[in-house]
């Protein structure tokens, strides 16, 4: 027991010794897990390429990574955060709290938000208006009233649908990629109503409107099939009139076995998502902070090769990730702005 | 069997238990059937287990051999000395920051000599893994005389082709008794293939047929969805392709076109071999991918032709990177080797670079750090507790805190890591030290009950004995209680040390859930540990990373299964029978 006192000075001791703050020679970089794939190929290759530590690339998802990259400047505080959204005004608020007040947005590309399904699965083409209508809890039904839904098969919602049950996996409501999803489908699914139009332009009802794009369906059509995407491709394997909902690289990798649902008429490749012609793409970003350049040793360094033309070009590395490069005119301003520290200001945001 | 005898007048009647009437003998087979029952489900209980577990074992496993293997090209390579070390000096640096890519590339292009065009070099290259002169370069650093000489290295494949060799659901099938002479009009580029006999009678008839069978479905397809009421115009998408497949598989044998979506069909004629486009039954077009070494006619018999069965747009090597796989693979110069880089370097985005070095590291780090904490802080818990402390409502209350804090998720640690070590104390994120505390924080409780039970398990005669003799209570407990509880708190320890090896959660809130490359030497260095490599892994789109995940599960059970081993191990050889 006379070991006590000693112990306890040998922890004490640890912390001490390892609070002592000193420069780091490594970029820390946090965020989304969508970007995580994309971050992390260029942390390889810089490192490679320039010999010293690789980044370190933390997967925390989109909110959680807002939150430690605003927790203020210093080196013992991240350098860069990957997002699947652009950076919320709150967001940019506590950042600006905290003393991040220069931030570098940079948007790296597009991620196309793809609903898929198998090889041997019917034939289908779907509209986002049809997309709301499988998956809403509640759709107006033909008087313009809102009842639960009633749609049980696809043909039921319009009979040129094939006549197979809805079936739907995708993401839990925790994740960035199920916020998109709403955003991207449901929501303007639900405008394709006019009844629902014009709840949205009423200020009255405007709240109630987000209430019904933001509610899916709980009677089994919508499966949640939890964090991982691949395991929604593996499900889409075994089942073939199921549909998955995921991004884009993943459709593009099990190419071999799965095909993607075109929405509005636009398969969703390439070339649709990158010239817009692709409803369901969101931009991602990576936001750096402007104080660090300089102080951590190759931040500047990093965002150029982000932004080098064999990173994010058309027929860069983050392509063959699966990446959906912008337009060459978009990248290039995106790039410039980057690499001249362009920092964000508060009326960019809405 | 009761055999009473009786005890005066108003003794109770006897109470006889009959064995041989039918009613006693219909309650023993009851009571048999009972049991046999019992047996029954047990048994059931058991097998239901053992068949999850062997199933779950079994596809681990069955996933993550190949992930244990490489696909390599083994070749004698030039190492050019202009392209390492152009100005002679000779310098580990200079040899380190050599081109070993461009060598690669060069010893590719001189096993598949004649590609010519962007395109097709992309292709044949792109076979190549962006890290495919690493292990030249570790043999020239090792023995810088290599430079200018001819050396025969291995070159790592990148993942694509790496997991269509290992996965052969692709067949690739050979006609090889054609019938007629064939001239091919040129030896690279596209060409056109002149053949003396109907040879791709069959092949047509074969296209056409399954061209017949999509549009049928499609057909199908269509009168369905027109029988339950769908509009014309919704259906026009459905009606042009099958009208499209139509006029292919109806018009008259003379031309057929090929696409990604139909079996693909290659010549292999005079040492090259031509992708067909376009076919006729006695005429082909199509594409060279493998140069020609002549434009001189090919005897019946002595070219070939080619079917891969699977559609090229149902697998991910297209067919120029098929077929220069193909071209490779019939040269000898593939090989599946043992790949023990998984076992040596970090992590990487490029499947066949990735290995768990860095997080077996972290894991360890992180070990050292919660075992350096937990062993004597909770062995020195527990010896108070069951030994020293007085019996009164402070011990007990500690003791109940104590067992709930067992039963704590663990994530709620991790939250208590983030808030305390990380935000209080200004420890370093992603750090071994901060993870190996809040895991030490995890086990803690476990290995004081564990050590308590231990303690509790020795008989007082000993204690007595030892008290009996002179010995103090602390020389009774040191010298002789506690000797002999430790076969008890090692494998305590080690279960509690197997469970913080496979933790995730609290490890998530203090960051080390992340990407990081280098190996971690210190315990404030950024690491990463296995279970989250594990659950990093599965989260990639890249197919090569599914058997890599499989792999490194393998790793974390083969460690977790030798730990709990020696705990078994620990207890079978100390343990003491009173």
């Amino acid at each position: 027991m006379n070991k006590a006192p000693f112990l306890t000075a040998a922890v004490v001791s640890v912390f001490a010794f390892a609070s002592g703050a000193e420069a780091r020679e490594q970029i820390r970089i946090v965020g989304s897990s969508t970007v995580y794939p994309f971050t992390t190929a260029v942390a390889e290759q810089f490192g490679k390429s320039t010999g010293g530590k690789t980044p370190v690339v933390e997967s925390t998802g989109t909110g959680g990574g807002f939150k430690i990259f605003c927790e203020g400047v210093g080196v013992d505080k991240a350098d860069g955060s990957n997002a699947s959204r652009r950076i919320k005004k709150s967001e940019f608020e506590l950042c600006d709290k905290n003393g991040v007040k220069d931030i570098i947005e940079l948007t790296v590309g597009y991620d196309g938000l793809t609903i898929a399904q198998s090889k041997d699965g019917p034939q289908i083409a779907l509209t986002r208006k049809q997309v709301f209508q499988a998956l809403a809890e509640k759709v107006p039904n033909d008087k313009g009233e809102l009842v639960d839904n009633p749609y049980k098969n696809w043909s039921d919602i319009d009979p040129s649908l094939p006549n197979v049950k809805i079936e739907v996996l995708g993401p839990p409501p925790t994740s960035g990629t199920r916020d998109s999803f709403h955003e991207l489908f449901m929501e303007k699914g639900a405008e394709g109503f006019d009844s629902l139009k014009a709840m949205k332009a009423d200020k009255a009802t405007e709240k109630e409107f987000e209430k019904i794009w933001k509610s899916i369906r709980k009677d089994g059509a919508y499966v949640e099939a939890g964090e991982n995407d691949n395991v929604i491709v593996q499900k889409l394997e075994g089942n073939k009139n199921a549909f998955g909902i995921f991004g884009y690289s993943f459709l593009e990798e099990n190419a071999d076995k799965l095909k993607g649902v075109s929405i509005e008429g636009a398969e969703p490749t390439f070339e649709n998502i990158s010239g817009g012609k692709y409803k369901g793409a969101r931009p991602l970003f990576v936001y750096f902070k402007k104080a660090h350049i300089g102080v951590i040793p190759g931040l500047d360094k990093f965002i150029a090769e982000y932004t080098s033309e064999k990173a994010l070009g058309a027929d860069g590395y983050l392509t063959e990730k699966g990446l959906v490069a912008l337009p060459k005119e978009a990248f290039e301003k995106s790039a410039k702005a980057a690499n001249d520290g362009v920092t964000l200001k508060a009326d960019d945001l809405k | 069997m009761t055999d009473l005898t009786a005890g005066g007048v108003n003794a109770p009647a006897i109470r006889r238990v009959e064995f041989d009437t039918e009613e006693a003998k219909a309650r023993l087979r009851r009571r048999y059937r009972s049991e046999f029952r019992f047996k029954v489900y047990g048994f059931a209980a058991l097998a239901v287990t053992t068949t999850f577990l062997l199933l779950l074992l079994s596809s681990i496993v069955s996933k993550g051999i190949p992930g244990f293997f490489q696909n390599v090209i083994v070749t004698d390579v030039l190492v050019d000395a202009g392209k390492i070390d152009p100005e002679g000096n000779g310098d580990a640096a200079t040899l380190r920051a050599g081109d070993y890519t461009a060598i690669a590339r060069a010893a590719l292009a001189e096993a598949i000599p004649g590609i010519e065009g962007r395109q097709l070099k992309k292709e044949l290259n792109g076979l190549l893994s962006s890290g495919a002169g690493d292990a030249l370069r570790e043999q020239v650093l090792a023995d810088p005389s290599l430079v200018g000489q001819r050396v025969k290295t291995q070159l790592l494949l990148a993942d694509e082709a790496d997991v269509f060799l290992k996965d052969s659901s692709t067949t690739i099938r050979t006609i090889a008794d054609t019938r007629g002479i064939a001239t091919p009009t040129g030896t690279t580029g596209d060409v056109t293939i002149f053949v003396g006999a109907n040879d791709f009678a069959d092949d047509i008839a074969e296209v056409k047929a399954e061209l017949k069978a999509k549009a049928a479905a499609i057909m199908e397809a269509i009168e369905r969805r027109k029988a339950r009421g769908a509009g014309p115009e919704s259906l026009k998408d459905l009606e042009r392709e099958a009208a499209d497949l139509r006029i292919r598989y109806e018009a008259a044998a003379t031309s057929e076109t090929l696409d990604s979506k139909t079996p693909s069909r290659l010549v292999a004629i005079n040492g090259g071999i031509v992708k067909v486009k376009e076919m006729t039954p006695t005429l082909v077009k199509g594409e060279v991918i493998i140069p020609l070494k002549s434009t001189a006619d090919a005897a019946p018999g002595t070219w070939q032709i080619r079917v891969y069965e699977k559609p090229e747009s149902n697998r991910n090597l297209n067919d120029r990177g098929l077929t220069f796989l193909e071209a490779l693979k019939a040269k000898g110069l593939v090989e599946n080797r043992f790949n023990w880089a998984f076992f040596t370097t970090g992590d990487s985005r490029e499947a066949e670079l990735a290995g768990i070095q860095g997080a077996l590291v972290g894991s360890i780090l992180t070990l050292l750090v919660t075992i350096g904490l937990c062993l004597p802080i909770g062995v020195l818990a527990a010896i108070y507790l069951e030994e020293f402390a007085p019996k009164n409502r402070m011990t007990e209350l500690i003791e109940i805190n104590i067992n709930n804090l067992a039963a704590v998720p663990s994530i709620v640690f991790g939250l208590l890591g983030l808030a305390v070590f990380l935000n209080f104390f200004n420890l370093p994120r992603s750090a071994p030290l901060v993870g190996g505390l809040v895991l030490a924080l995890l086990v803690l409780p476990t290995i004081i009950i564990a050590s308590r039970a231990a303690l509790k398990s020795v008989p007082p005669s000993i204690r007595e004995a030892a008290l009996g003799v002179g010995a103090s209570h602390q020389q009774a407990v040191f010298h002789h209680v506690l000797p002999l509880a430790m076969p008890g708190i090692m494998t305590g320890t080690i279960i509690g040390m197997a469970h913080a090896l496979g933790e995730t959660a609290p490890l998530l809130m203090i960051g080390m859930i992340a990407f990081i490359v280098d190996v971690p030497t210190s315990l404030t260095q950024a690491a990463t540990v296995l279970p989250v490599q594990i659950f990093l892994w599965s989260d990639l789109p890249e197919p090569a990373f599914k058997m890599k995940t499989a792999a490194a599960i393998m790793v974390l059970l083969a460690v977790l299964f030798v730990m709990n081993g020696l705990a078994i191990w620990l207890r079978k050889k100390f343990e003491r029978r009173w």
